[in-house]
C-alpha cells in the first residue's frame, strides 16, 4: 500500500473515532439540560414548550397556544399511576374552584394505553380537558415520574413552581397553590 | 437446476410459514420481548412495573379479539410512539439502524479479505532474488565446501 494511502487511512480513522468521542461528550453535557423541570427548577420562567395533543375522547386536539390568557395547570399522569387516582378527584375539584377566574386544569396523559385512560377518566369522573401524548413528551418536560405538575401563566410562560407527586399531599400543597397563585397573577 | 430452483424455495417456504404464523397469531411471550417498557427501558419480558403489566394486559386483550402482531404494534405505536417497538422500524431513517451493521460487516469483510491478500503477497520470494542468475563458481564451490563441512 502507497504511505500516503496509509496515512490518509489512518488520519481517516483517527477522525472517525474522534468524532464519535466528540458525539459521546456533547450527548453526556446536553443530555437532560434543556427540560422544562430543569428550567423550571433555576428560576428560568420563559416560554412553555408548544403542543398540539389529540383529546383522551378522541375529538379533536388542544394546543397550548389555545389556552392563551388563561392561567394552565399542566397535570401529567397515567391510567397505572396509584397515586393519580387519588389526585384526579382534587384536580377536579381545583379546576371547578378557579376556573371562573381563568384558570385550565390539563391533563396529558402519556406512557399509558389510551383505552385505559379514557376507562380511567370515565370511572373517576373528570371533566376538565384531557390530552393523550406519545413517550417523548415526558423528555421534552423532564417528567422521571407521574404524577408530575407544572403551570404556565397567561402569557404562556412558565411559572417557577414543579410539584412531583400529588399535588395536594403533604408539603405539595403549598406548592401546588403558589403555583395557582402565580400563574392567575399574571 | 431445477431441483436447486425447488429446494431454494422449499427452503424460503419453511422459513417463512412460522414467520407467517407468528404475525397471524402472536403469542404474548413472543411479543413481550419485543415490546419495551417506556417507564423501565427494558424489554416487557423483563419489567414488571405497574406499565408493563398494562401493556401486556393490552396486548393480551388484542390477541384474543384476533389482532395480527402487525396490528398490536401499530396500536402500540399510536399510544407509544415508535420507540415502544424494541426494534426500529424498517423504513426512513430507523432503516439506517439495518443497514449500517450489515455495511460494517461487508467492509469488515473486505478489509480482511485485503489484508490476508497483502499478507500472502509479502510471502511469495521476491521476484528479483527468483531472477537471479546462476552463482558466481568460485561462490559455488565454497558454498559445496561448507555444506560438506556441515554435514560431517
Amino acid at each position: 500500500m502507497p504511505r500516503s494511502l496509509k496515512l490518509g487511512a489512518q488520519a481517516l480513522a483517527v477522525a472517525a473515532v474522534a468524532g464519535l468521542f466528540a458525539l459521546l461528550i456533547w450527548r453526556v453535557v446536553h443530555q437532560n439540560r434543556n427540560t422544562v423541570a430543569v428550567q423550571v427548577e433555576h428560576g428560568k420562567t420563559g416560554p412553555a414548550p408548544a403542543f398540539d395533543l389529540p383529546r383522551l375522547d378522541g375529538k379533536g386536539s388542544i394546543s397550548l397556544a389555545s389556552l392563551r390568557g388563561k392561567a394552565v395547570v399542566v397535570n401529567f399522569w397515567a391510567s397505572w399511576c396509584a397515586p393519580c387516582k387519588r389526585e384526579g378527584p382534587q384536580l377536579e375539584a381545583s379546576w371547578k374552584a378557579h376556573s371562573g377566574q381563568g384558570l385550565v386544569v390539563l391533563g396529558i396523559d402519556a406512557n399509558d394505553v389510551s383505552g385505559d385512560a379514557r376507562h380511567f377518566a370515565r370511572r373517576l369522573g373528570l371533566t376538565y380537558p384531557l390530552v393523550h401524548a406519545p413517550t417523548t413528551i415526558w423528555d421534552d418536560w423532564g417528567v422521571t415520574g407521574v404524577p408530575e405538575t407544572f403551570f404556565v401563566d397567561r402569557r404562556g410562560r412558565l411559572v417557577d413552581v414543579h410539584v412531583a407527586g400529588p399535588v395536594l399531599d403533604g408539603a405539595n400543597r403549598a406548592l401546588f397553590e403558589r403555583g395557582i397563585r402565580l400563574a392567575l397573577r399574571s | 437446476m431445477r431441483l436447486l430452483a425447488a429446494a431454494l424455495l422449499g427452503l424460503a417456504l419453511a422459513f417463512a410459514a412460522p414467520a407467517l404464523a407468528s404475525d397471524a397469531h402472536p403469542s404474548l411471550a413472543e411479543m413481550e420481548g419485543e415490546v419495551m417498557c417506556p417507564i423501565c427501558h427494558t424489554t416487557l419480558d423483563e419489567s414488571n412495573s405497574a406499565a408493563a403489566q398494562r401493556i401486556k394486559a393490552f396486548i393480551v386483550r388484542r390477541i384474543r379479539a384476533g389482532d395480527t402482531k402487525g396490528q398490536i404494534e401499530d396500536k402500540l405505536v399510536a399510544d407509544f410512539g415508535p420507540s415502544i417497538l424494541a426494534q426500529p422500524p424498517k423504513k426512513g431513517f430507523d432503516l439506517l439502524a439495518w443497514l449500517l451493521p450489515i455495511g460494517g460487516l461487508l467492509a469488515g469483510a473486505v478489509a480482511v479479505g485485503f489484508a490476508a491478500w497483502r499478507w500472502t503477497r509479502s510471502r511469495e520470494p521476491e521476484p528479483a532474488l527468483a531472477a537471479a542468475g546462476p552463482l558466481d563458481p568460485q561462490l559455488e564451490r565454497r558454498l559445496d565446501e561448507e555444506l560438506r563441512r556441515y554435514d560431517e
